[in-house]
């Protein structure tokens, strides 16, 4: 079944306010393998003149994933999950996550098309801080492969 | 080591990195993540849907892709905008080895403020695992 078009430029979300964590961040950089001091230890984050410690720059897929799967998971929109590939992915920041963070991510159906047996569908998340403060977009492609 | 704005031009290379994948490593990301699709750590279910072995989350890919950037720039927060399209799936099979990403990138462009474009390659078993991987890169 082809992606329902009506869902083009629906919002989702913001859901309830997220806080970001220290040990959060510190168990992300450790199962991605970033070893950076200004991860874990809140002093040489201080240092480099970063609020607390900051999150890598794909820890927002956390937040992002959680708020698309508000509309992946849709009926109406008729996502067959089981045939799901990630297509593309970015992020742009306005500035680095950092722990203590109190953020909402919201998103938005940017576009889907069909192509034959293919579909796809580009949301675009947008995590600022619960006093309005901008702090990441994130785009996501997911492609609907031999749906029929 | 860590590398200034002032010391690289267009062209200037990242010094290029491998980083070793087990099914370990996916069981971490997984729980760190929230990802718990079954093709990134059940073999028998990622067969069942046509797939050659379990294979790593594109994200992961992705993550060891934005450490070879920050460890290049001394800084996680240093990589402002970051983007991949995922081009093959990374196969990770159940040994001791795993699988291996190798990465390479350079220097697009300078992009004046202390930003630099990285142009990123990534290959995993002779395939280009990442196509259009870019970062912008704010440097000391």
């Amino acid at each position: 079944m082809a992606l329902n078009p009506e869902y083009v430029g629906r919002v989702f979300g913001p859901g309830e306010p997220y806080e970001v964590s220290r040990v959060k961040i510190a168990d992300f950089a450790d199962a991605i393998g970033e070893a950076s001091e200004l991860c874990r230890d809140k002093s040489a984050a201080l240092r480099a003149g970063y609020p607390d410690v900051i999150a890598p720059p794909t820890f927002v897929i956390v937040l992002s994933m959680a708020s698309a799967d508000v509309v992946n998971r849709d009926p109406g929109l008729g996502l067959d999950f089981s045939m799901v590939v990630h297509g593309e992915q970015s992020f742009s920041h306005s500035r680095p996550l950092h722990a203590g963070d109190m953020v909402l991510a919201t998103t938005t159906v940017e576009s889907i098309k069909t192509l034959g047996a293919m579909s796809m569908m580009v949301t675009s998340t947008d995590i600022s801080t619960t006093d309005g403060e901008h702090v990441c977009t994130a785009r996501s492609t997911l492609v609907e492969r031999g749906a029929s | 080591m860590t590398v200034k704005y002032a010391d690289v031009e267009k062209g200037t290379e990242l010094p290029a990195r491998s980083y070793r994948i087990t099914r370990l490593d996916l069981v971490k990301y997984a729980g760190a993540s929230g990802d718990f699709n079954v093709i990134h750590w059940n073999e028998r279910l990622a067969r069942s849907v046509g797939l050659p072995n379990v294979i790593a989350h594109g994200m992961f890919t992705m993550a060891q892709a934005g450490k070879f950037v920050t460890e290049w720039a001394g800084d996680p927060g240093a990589v402002l905008d970051f983007g991949v399209r995922f081009s093959a799936m990374v196969g990770v099979p159940d040994d001791e080895h795993g699988a291996t990403i190798e990465f390479s990138g350079k220097v697009l462009d300078k992009l004046g403020e202390n930003k630099v474009t990285v142009d990123i390659v990534a290959r995993a078993d002779g395939a280009k695992v990442l196509t259009r991987a870019r970062a912008v890169v704010r440097l000391p």
